[in-house]
């Protein structure tokens, strides 16, 4: 085996482990899923006996569909005021110069950092004062605000990629600022864009701390805090196979949407703008 | 069309450094100019300046007639072609080229009979439909100029468009720039560092230098007649060569004998005016060297001779390049020299000189040669000022 041969051997078998270390707990949740609440703890990997009982179970009820709502809901208002407030953000941290810029990228950084678990009980009762407790917009608020510093920490990045005479050639060719970004820097962006877009998603879809914390009715509880009340049928029965259901329910929207907006993430979209 | 004239034009930054200083030119209607320098002369940013894509400090811009220093680039209707052709990579090279006339709002029919039209101009027609990925260098640039020239601006701008090709292409382009200059008679303001392609292009060229204009004029003017040591040391190729030397009554004491000029009282008088202190650059053009066996006995009255160690032969079939020593220590130092040096690689002012002699020359490599120059045609300037004391 020639040299070249034998680190691709390699890289193949530490690609495998990679994905076996990724892979195995969600086939396990998968395979928990369809396993009978007699069989959970028989330790096969694959179930003896398949049944759709756990997910009709969690669909019994409204509780996980008004959940399941929520979450869709909060999730994609979030991602759209996040992403929209967070493009022309991280343009400006870009491109502009601007006094406290600075001050604006510490401030999100900072936001960034700061344990979200102390915030927690002053959000609650601010929330409560408001009238915001258990609304949409009171998760949606608290969201914006956790996921902005990273959809501009990762849009920066790919704006400070675009090369920068494309808006000067823009300009002078007759472009407003506004038409500049919105016809030739925004479809530019557009992978950053959908990029944060997911990532802000799956953070607001993923959170279970803040949720908990301000919601508690079928108005607003999302689909994690859906799942952590679940129950088993009696009090001596752990609702496992419910909540292996319910985790692979909430996992295919993430699919869709990754599934849905992977073509737009491509790499070499600016290729051909500047000798390359 | 219009005239573009910059007066007094100044950029100075927060920081305090000045990229551009108080610069002076006046471009006519029609008018093909250069601006050229090495790197960091200021010529990016006037060009810049004129485009409305960086502040006027103080002084004027005017195009037509008004002032336009407060105006956004996209008010000045002047169009400009990048260095890096800034493309836009999600349009096709149709859309590329009627992006301009897209945010015009121009009805459609009319945009795609100018697009049409340009990619005729520009030989651009089979490649409409590509992305600029898509596209050879050569092609990108076309397109470009397809953008600039579609929507018939008052001037064109271009900042160093060639550079980014190979040198085949480059000479090529070149032609085509200035053939589509021509025929479209629009102001063109070309920027690059390439004085080739100043001399070439320009109806006139401006030689910029740490943000001063050096010398304004037609390229044959900077040839011949440069203002300066700078301009001498930058226009031409190869460049023009620079021996110490030292004025005196009889002429100029240099490391190949004292030079007689016919006009040596105007020089010491003009030297007087510039507070000369005596030391002075000679400079001489390689074509203004010559095998001192070919030259006829009434020209030889012109000029004097001079031995010289003949180090290298380059043979270039029509001209043969001759490089030879005048002796360690002679160095004709000068800042400008210096800079120019730094920016090209060649060594300016050093003891190595080139001249470019007949091919009819008889000289060999090694040999002791003997050369003649024609004192007539010998450039003088100031040592410390690099003031020119010879201008005719």
């Amino acid at each position: 085996m020639n040299a070249s041969g034998k680190s691709k051997a390699w890289w193949s078998i530490a690609n495998i482990l990679v994905i076996l270390y990724a892979l195995i707990p969600l086939l396990w949740i998968i395979s928990l899923s369809f396993k009978p609440a007699s069989s959970v703890t028989d330790g096969s990997f694959i179930p003896k006996e398949w049944t759709l009982d756990n997910y009709k179970s969690i669909f019994d009820t409204s509780a996980f569909t008004s959940a399941l709502i929520n979450s869709i809901g909060v999730g994609l208002i979030t991602t759209l005021i996040a992403v929209i407030l967070g493009t022309m953000a991280a343009y400006a941290v870009a491109r502009l110069e601007f006094p406290g810029k600075k001050v604006l990228i510490g401030a999100a950084l900072l936001i960034a950092m700061f344990p979200q678990i102390s915030l927690v009980t002053p959000l609650f009762n601010i929330e409560r004062r408001l009238g915001l407790f258990d609304t949409w917009p009171g998760l949606i608020l608290p969201y914006i605000t956790f996921a902005l510093p990273l959809a501009i920490y990762t849009l920066s990045a790919f704006f400070r990629e675009i090369p920068w005479e494309l808006e000067k050639a823009a300009k002078m060719d007759g472009a407003t600022p506004f038409q500049a970004f919105t016809k030739v820097i925004a479809p530019l962006a557009a992978p950053g864009v959908v990029t944060a877009a997911i990532l802000v998603f799956i953070f607001a879809w993923n959170d279970l701390l803040l949720a908990l914390s301000l919601t508690s009715t079928e108005r607003a509880i999302t689909a994690p805090v859906a799942i952590a009340n679940f129950t088993g049928s009696s009090q001596f029965e752990e609702p496992t196979g419910s909540i292996s259901a319910a985790a692979v329910v909430i996992t295919i929207p993430i699919i869709i949407f990754v599934l849905f907006f992977q073509r737009r993430i491509v790499a070499g979209l600016t290729s051909g703008a500047v000798k390359g | 069309m219009a005239d573009i004239v910059l007066d007094k034009v100044t950029k100075k930054y927060p920081d305090g450094s000045v990229a551009v200083h108080e610069v002076d030119i006046e471009i006519a209607d029609g008018e093909f100019v250069i601006l050229v320098g090495p790197s960091g002369c200021g010529k990016s940013t006037t060009l810049n300046m004129i485009a409305g894509l960086e502040d006027i400090t103080s002084g004027e811009l005017r195009i037509d007639g008004e002032r336009v220093n407060e105006r956004a680039p996209k008010d000045r209707d002047i169009a400009m072609v990048f260095q890096s052709y800034a493309l836009y990579p999600h349009m096709t090279v149709r859309e590329n080229i009627a992006f301009p006339l897209t945010l015009q709002k121009l009805p459609k029919d009319e945009i795609a009979a100018k697009v049409d039209e340009a990619a005729r101009i520009l030989d651009l027609g089979q490649y409409l439909d590509r992305k600029p990925a898509n596209l050879s260098g050569g092609q990108r640039q076309r397109v470009a100029m397809g953008r600039a020239i579609v929507r018939s601006p008052k001037a064109f701008l271009m900042d160093e468009p060639l550079s980014n090709l190979d040198a085949k292409l480059r000479v090529q382009m070149r032609t085509e720039i200035a053939q589509l200059q021509q025929r479209l008679g629009t102001t063109t303001v070309y920027v690059t560092h390439d004085q080739t392609e100043a001399m070439t292009l320009g109806d006139r060229v401006v030689v910029l230098r740490g943000g001063h204009v050096q010398q304004i004029g037609t390229p044959q003017e900077l040839y011949n007649n440069p203002a300066n040591v700078f301009v001498a040391g930058f226009i031409g190729s190869p460049a023009m060569n620079f021996l110490p030397g030292r004025l005196s009554t009889e002429g100029i004491d240099t490391p190949i004998g004292t030079i007689a000029l016919d006009d040596l009282r105007s020089v010491l008088s003009r030297a007087g005016d510039v507070g000369s202190s005596g030391e002075v650059l000679v400079g001489i053009r390689p074509e203004h060297i010559e095998d001192a066996a070919l030259v006829d006995p009434t020209t030889r009255a012109q000029g004097a001779t001079f031995a010289a160690n003949i180090d290298v032969l380059e043979s270039m079939g029509s001209d043969i390049y001759a490089y030879f020593g005048i002796g360690s220590g002679s160095r004709a130092s000068s800042d400008a020299l210096a800079e120019l040096s730094a920016d090209s690689g060649a060594d300016l002012g050093g003891s190595q000189l080139i001249a470019r002699l007949s091919p009819d020359s008889k000289v060999t490599r090694g040999s002791t040669a003997e050369l003649f120059y024609d004192a007539s045609k010998v450039a003088v300037f100031d040592q410390s000022s690099g003031e020119s004391l010879r201008r005719r």
